[in-house]
């Protein structure tokens, strides 16, 4: 026969502070458990959306990322020669020249950080329609001005509308704020992709090169092109997508790493906090546990009765770190992405999956802490129980 | 010397209760020990600085590059003892994964401005006199197990190309902050290379670093290096290498801020446990107080007896934690690469943190318990049946 659940939630308030605390602690855990993994998938997101899926940027094999990648003029011109790339409606392919650098600015709040210039080229738009500008106007083509990303244009100095960034020799105004849906490109500055060669003196060297596919199927085929033209040997094609997920698998994996060997050491703790907590309970109602015995409630019906005593804790505590985790994605945060050497602004961002593995974790300590006291309840002699004092 | 003895009866008389707690806060204070030692790894380059050195780079990025002529007029200046300049080379050596700084530098002067990297005499005028040989930290040289005359193949992506270098000097770390994972090789040697494969290219260098006579004096040698190239078309910028390597660390600030808070959560987290543990105590021995208060110990004893418990507890787990973290930190040094944190050590002011925040903690969570034990009068305590 069961124990009625009543039972178990009698219990809690025979013991109000220890239970509260128990469960606090358990919370806390639960809370950095999900923060960690809720920043990783946050700046995976944000790189993942970065890219679409049927375009293809071109880098230089041995380049980490885009500010060490060269790519030459006659590289160029052999790409533009290749099938498999898309054309605008006036017949002109969709390929973007992308010169990429970093600047230092001035942080709002403090401290300089780099930020990415980016070049394009006019076809842009075709190119990345989830860019699109929501403030001020496109920059001209030809002229020495620049727009900005909605993660840019609050978080640094001098960088409104009207205002004038400095570099490579020159003033650039920057007249227009773009949104890109929450992707990378907010975190950067864009201007015309000829401006920025001749600034920096660069000829016609320019860092990766995007390119719209006719069809996302065909990349394999585009791919082969690479293989058997010795000019392109040194270069490698990349859906854009697949090519900035990859630009974020180092800082995600290094805060997932670092994170969760942290939150697993000391989710030892409220696991010991928990086994602490259900041991006193046990030990309390050793005569309760006699009683019940004597009453005729079978050895597994006591260790259940503990072992949900301590998962309602745990879950309790589990739902609660969950729930004020999930604030914390009102909070957007920026940092060095190590990769791409530049800030990459981003927010805290949970996923249905995130929920159900902080869930699977708290089941796992509640079980944990709750089994060693559980089974010693189940183990008394009715005899030694009821005698206890 | 009585109630030491009471002290250490009571926590032993629930053993399994107290050896839970015990690692509980053991691996608390581990816990917190490694985020700290994360968080030194990170300011080690800050920490490694010396206080006469510049670094002047280009005003707009440390991504671009500054004129090799900028080197003599830098040298004029009075005050400024050594010039030396290097660039990052970057490429792929082995495959992406292998991360170490490996740097284009000036043969003649690196030494002089670094003077923490110690090189024999004779390993040193072999690197001098051969054009394509470099030097490699001994920490780099212990992780590929390279020796010298090994070859080391590397692929360049900012400087295209396949290039070789021969190891002719391995360097030691003279202090313990010291980055013992660099390759440096002569800065003539890319710059031949660019000369034929990419002009506009050459004598061009990535940063200078400028050894000063009198440390006082940086802010003021500073603004002179900035005046001299003020409008050219490559300004430049000129900090401490304090500054310079802080931006760096500043450009990562909100892990480093997150690792913070979590260290802080994780001392709630010791407290809790700690505390749940003293107030489970304190109430089963209620009726216990009441008999003490009977037959007439004072208040102060049971402060006594309460706090010296938990404190009893919390110093023990504070010294396995600091036993364990020992070992552990060790073991994790060796199993990330060396590249990311050259540096990766418990600081003993790590320690002194964990301890006292131990005890600390020892303190706070006996407060609650004791307040509790003072205001209960004998009639209750007795009367009280758990």
């Amino acid at each position: 026969m069961k124990i009625p659940f009543k039972y178990t939630i009698k219990n809690f308030t025979s013991r109000k502070l220890t239970t509260f605390i128990t469960i606090f602690g358990v919370a806390l855990v639960v809370f950095v458990f999900t923060a960690v993994l809720m920043m990783a998938y946050g700046i995976q997101k944000t790189l993942k959306a970065t890219g679409q899926p049927d375009n293809v940027i071109i880098t230089r094999k041995a380049a980490n990322g885009e500010i060490s990648s060269l790519v030459d003029g006659e590289t160029q011109d052999v790409i533009r020669t290749l099938q498999h790339i898309a054309v605008d409606k006036n017949g002109k392919q969709i390929i973007s020249k992308e010169p990429v650098v970093v600047i230092n600015l001035e942080k709002l709040n403090g401290g300089m950080s780099n930020v990415t210039v980016r070049g394009v080229s006019d076809v842009v738009f075709e190119l990345r329609p989830q860019v699109k500008i929501i403030e001020g106007k496109m920059f001209n083509f030809g002229l020495r001005e620049l727009i900005v990303g909605t993660g840019v244009t609050g978080k640094f100095k001098g960088a409104a509308i009207g205002d004038e960034v400095k570099f490579a020799g020159d003033n650039w105004k920057i007249v227009g704020v773009f949104d890109s849906e929450g992707s990378g490109f907010d975190s950067e500055l864009w201007g015309d992709s000829q401006q920025l060669l001749n600034a920096f003196n660069r000829g016609n060297t320019i860092s990766s090169m995007t390119l719209k596919l006719d069809n996302a199927n065909n990349f394999d085929d585009f791919k082969k092109q690479f293989d058997f033209d010795r000019r392109l040997q040194q270069f490698e094609p990349k859906i854009e997508q697949k090519y900035f997920e990859e630009q974020s698998e180092f800082m995600a994996a290094f805060i997932r790493i670092v994170g969760l060997v942290i939150t697993i050491i000391f989710s030892a703790g409220a696991i010991i906090g928990a086994a602490i907590t259900m041991f006193a309970a046990v030990a309390n109602r050793t005569v309760e546990v006699g009683t019940l015995r004597a009453l005729g409630f079978k050895r597994r019906s006591i260790l259940t009765v503990f072992l949900i005593e301590s998962l309602v804790i745990a879950i309790t505590g589990g739902l609660i770190g969950i729930f004020l985790a999930s604030f914390l994605q009102f909070i957007n945060i920026s940092t060095l992405n190590f990769q791409s050497f530049s800030e990459l602004a981003f927010s805290f961002s949970l996923s249905p999956s995130i929920i159900f593995w902080s869930l699977v974790f708290t089941i796992i300590m509640g079980i944990i802490g709750g089994f060693f006291p559980s089974v010693r309840a189940a183990n008394l002699k009715i005899v030694d129980a009821l005698r206890a004092v | 010397m009585k109630i030491l003895k009471l002290i250490v009866k009571n926590s032993l008389r629930h053993k399994l209760r107290t050896i839970l707690t015990i690692f509980g806060i053991a691996i608390a204070v581990f816990a917190f020990g490694l985020l700290r030692t994360v968080v030194t790894a990170w300011n080690a380059g800050v920490e490694a600085s010396a206080a006469n050195r510049l670094v002047t780079r280009q005003a707009v990025s440390f991504i671009f590059p500054l004129p090799l002529a900028y080197r003599d007029q830098i040298e004029k200046i009075p005050g400024v003892d050594v010039v030396t300049y290097a660039n990052w080379f970057g490429g792929v050596y082995i495959d992406k994964n292998q991360f170490f700084a490996r740097l284009a530098v000036d043969p003649e002067t690196i030494f002089k401005v670094y003077p923490e990297f110690l090189i024999s005499d004779d390993q040193y005028q072999t690197f001098l006199k051969e054009r394509n040989s470099c030097i490699i930290g001994q920490a780099t040289a212990d992780a590929y197990k390279l020796k010298i005359g090994d070859i080391m193949n590397v692929e360049g992506d900012i400087y295209p190309g396949e290039w070789q270098f021969v190891v002719r000097g391995i360097y030691k770390p003279r202090d313990k902050s010291t980055d013992a994972t660099q390759m440096l090789f002569h800065w003539d040697y890319l710059n031949e290379r660019m000369k034929e494969w990419a002009t506009g290219r050459d004598n061009e260098v990535g940063w200078y670093v400028v050894k000063i006579h009198d440390p006082s004096k940086t802010a003021q040698i500073s603004d002179q290096i900035d005046a001299l190239f003020k409008n050219s078309r490559a300004e430049t910028k000129t900090e401490s290498e304090r500054a310079f390597q802080q931006g760096f660390v500043a450009a990562s600030s909100a892990i480093l801020t997150s690792i913070n808070v979590i260290s802080f959560v994780i001392i709630g987290i010791i407290m809790l446990v700690l505390g749940n543990t003293m107030i489970m105590s304190a109430r089963e021995r209620t009726r216990e107080y009441a008999v003490f208060k009977t037959i007439g110990f004072s208040g102060k004893h049971m402060i006594g007896l309460i706090l010296g418990e938990s404190l009893f507890i919390s110093a023990l787990g504070g010294v396995l934690g600091l036993i364990v973290s020992f070992p552990m930190v060790q073991g994790i040094s060796q199993a990330i690469p060396k590249g990311i944190f050259p540096v990766f050590e418990l600081e003993p002011i790590t320690l002194i943190f964990a301890v006292s925040s131990a005890i600390l903690i020892g303190v706070a969570a006996s407060i609650f318990p004791i307040m509790k034990a003072l205001k209960t009068n004998i009639v209750d305590g007795l009367r009280f049946i758990g």
